[in-house]
């Protein structure tokens, strides 16, 4: 099966910073790939491109039968590309229905058709079993898990098909973790591509199909989770791997 | 009821408005020409023109900018009126010059604002302050005056019994509420104020719709700067002096949050009337115009104090 998106030998400077050196990675539809390293390993940088937030300096980005040297955000977008970062990009002083559709408003002669957009919203969150009573609520007033489900619901609505996750468990509970992975894993199972940047190795070996391993820029590992290990990952991940092939 | 209102962000405008129909009844009951329809149409009158500017100001606040510059864009446009119908240019064109350069200068405040990521309080400050300066050298600090019919209808002209300046301040408010209530506008530029970042990552041209906000902030400036101009029939150097801060306060008081991200056009809008009521009252009590700067100044705070409570509780939690 061919990969619906590939990033071909990505270098990304920053002065004198090498961020990203040529690194490759590719992901499927239906599939979740998760994105692990350290600190600076380069994974968010990856995902920036992918984004259309930063430019790369060399490298080619393949999306479906299309091929990119760099991406926009609308460029990105319009190609299916939609992000989820950590810091969910939301806006808490506005309610949910807002939040859900902001550059996707639905207008009729340039007026907000506010009841539609509510009650789309509603069928969104209903659909991805988000627990959110009233889409009328301010985001700021809502849990963790709630405000990734109106991130999430956000994507879906966008129409994009391939999905990021910059850490979408940080700061969240057991229980609205586990809910937030479930959702995560859904998207897949519609066929979509999902790809996840987290830390928590737990969490990546239940959700992920394929995991990537980042480190100096370069991503050293890209294996089907069931082929790897929590061991192998954090051997990759702290160098313990040259020590112990050394000995 | 109250709990939709409150999350539609309008419980708020309604304790406003009860308390300007509260001053009304306090005032009636002080002073015998308080409730005289001259009286009412004198409130509204010396509200029109701070209408004008609240309502740029509260585009500008809820998106989590301020515009300091809209008082010395009074006194600019003035200047540039003022030259040209000196050199015999007819009136519909100084206005429509005036207007265009307001708008320009408000754009170019958008412009340093967003192109070079500047404080906004430190470009309109500065933009203010060149302003005032070339008028000053410009007019050689001179007032001038006589400027023809068409300005005096615009600054004192009625329509029925309806003030042109009300009328047309009314109408800026009408629509400005529309855009802010209704369309894509409205909500990106709260939104700009809530997360400006975020705004950009849903692939809004988060640059250009700040520009837009201070030119549309500028053109308000230049409406109150016509007004301003026809009312007293003359071009001085130093009008709308201190404007802004009386927007900034009213937007303040209206329930527009400094920071951004959450405003409305009813709240300023109401709030301009009761300091304007606040004045009125106490000009017809013949109490000092000092005191009145100073109990403005505290209701200010109060309103602040009373408005930021709910945040405050949120940051603790």
């Amino acid at each position: 099966m061919d990969s619906y998106v590939k990033l071909n030998h990505i270098c990304k400077n920053f002065n004198h910073v090498k961020a990203l050196n040529d690194a490759s990675i590719e992901a499927f539809k239906g599939e979740v790939l998760a994105i692990v390293g350290d600190n600076g390993a380069g994974k968010s940088t990856l995902i920036k491109i992918l984004s259309g937030v930063l430019r790369p300096d060399s490298g080619e980005i393949r999306i479906g039968e299309k091929s990119y040297s760099s991406l926009s955000v609308s460029e990105a977008l319009n190609a299916g590309v939609s992000t989820v970062y950590q810091d969910l990009a939301l806006a808490n002083t506005l309610n949910v229905t807002t939040n859900i559709f902001i550059g996707q408003e639905i207008t009729k002669h340039g007026i907000l058709q506010k009841d539609e957009m509510d009650r789309q919203a509603r069928k969104l969150l209903d659909d991805l079993d988000v627990d959110i009573p009233d889409t009328a609520e301010i985001a700021g007033n809502l849990s963790g898990g709630q405000r990734q489900g109106i991130a999430v619901a956000r994507l879906v609505n966008r129409g994009g098909n391939i999905l990021i996750f910059d850490e979408p468990t940080a700061a969240m509970g057991v229980v609205e973790a586990s809910r937030t992975l479930k959702l995560i894993r859904s998207l897949a199972d519609k066929g979509m591509v999902v790809i996840i940047i987290c830390h928590n190795l737990t969490q990546v070996f239940d959700t992920a199909d394929r995991v990537a391993v980042m480190r100096h820029g370069k991503v050293l590992v890209e294996k089907p989770a069931s082929e790897s290990s929590m061991h192998e990952v954090v051997a990759l991940l702290t160098s313990a791997d040259k020590i112990l092939g050394d000995e | 009821m109250m709990a939709k209102l409150k999350k539609s962000g309008q419980s708020y405008t309604v304790v406003l408005l009860l308390v300007m129909l509260a001053m009304i009844v306090v005032m009636s009951f002080v002073s015998p020409y308080f409730l005289t329809l001259e009286n009412f149409k004198n409130v509204l009158n010396q509200s029109s023109i701070y209408l004008f500017l609240v309502v740029g100001m509260a585009y500008v606040i809820a998106a989590g900018e301020i515009d300091l510059s809209v008082g010395a864009i009074i006194g600019f446009e003035g200047m540039v009126m003022s030259n040209l119908y000196y050199a015999g240019v007819p009136a519909g064109v100084c206005l429509i010059t005036g207007i265009i350069s307001s708008v320009i200068i408000g754009a170019f405040n958008g412009w340093l604002v967003a192109k070079f990521r500047i404080n906004s309080f430190i470009v309109t400050l500065c933009t203010m302050t060149v302003m005032r300066g070339i008028v000053l050298l410009v007019m050689n600090s001179r007032t001038r005056y006589g400027f023809g019919p068409v300005f005096a209808f615009l600054g004192s002209g009625q329509i029925g019994i309806i003030n042109m300046p009300i009328l047309m301040a009314i109408i800026a408010v009408i629509i400005a509420d529309l855009i802010m209530r209704k369309t894509r506008y409205g909500v990106y530029t709260l939104f700009m104020g809530s997360n400006e970042v975020a705004l950009s990552r849903a692939g809004v041209n988060t640059r250009r719709h700040k520009i837009s906000i201070f030119a549309f902030s500028g053109l308000l400036a230049g409406l109150a700067g016509i007004v301003v101009m026809g009312r007293l029939n003359s071009a001085e150097p130093l009008a709308g002096t201190g404007y802004e801060m009386d927007a900034i306060a009213a937007v303040i008081l209206g329930g527009t949050v400094l920071e951004g991200g959450k405003g409305s056009i009813s709240g300023p809008f109401i709030a301009c009337i009761i300091l304007n009521i606040i004045k009125d009252g106490l000009t017809l009590l013949g109490v000092s115009t000092h005191y009145q700067e100073i109990i403005t100044g505290v209701i200010i705070i109060i309103s602040v104090l009373v408005s930021g409570r709910d945040m405050r509780r949120k940051s603790e939690v």
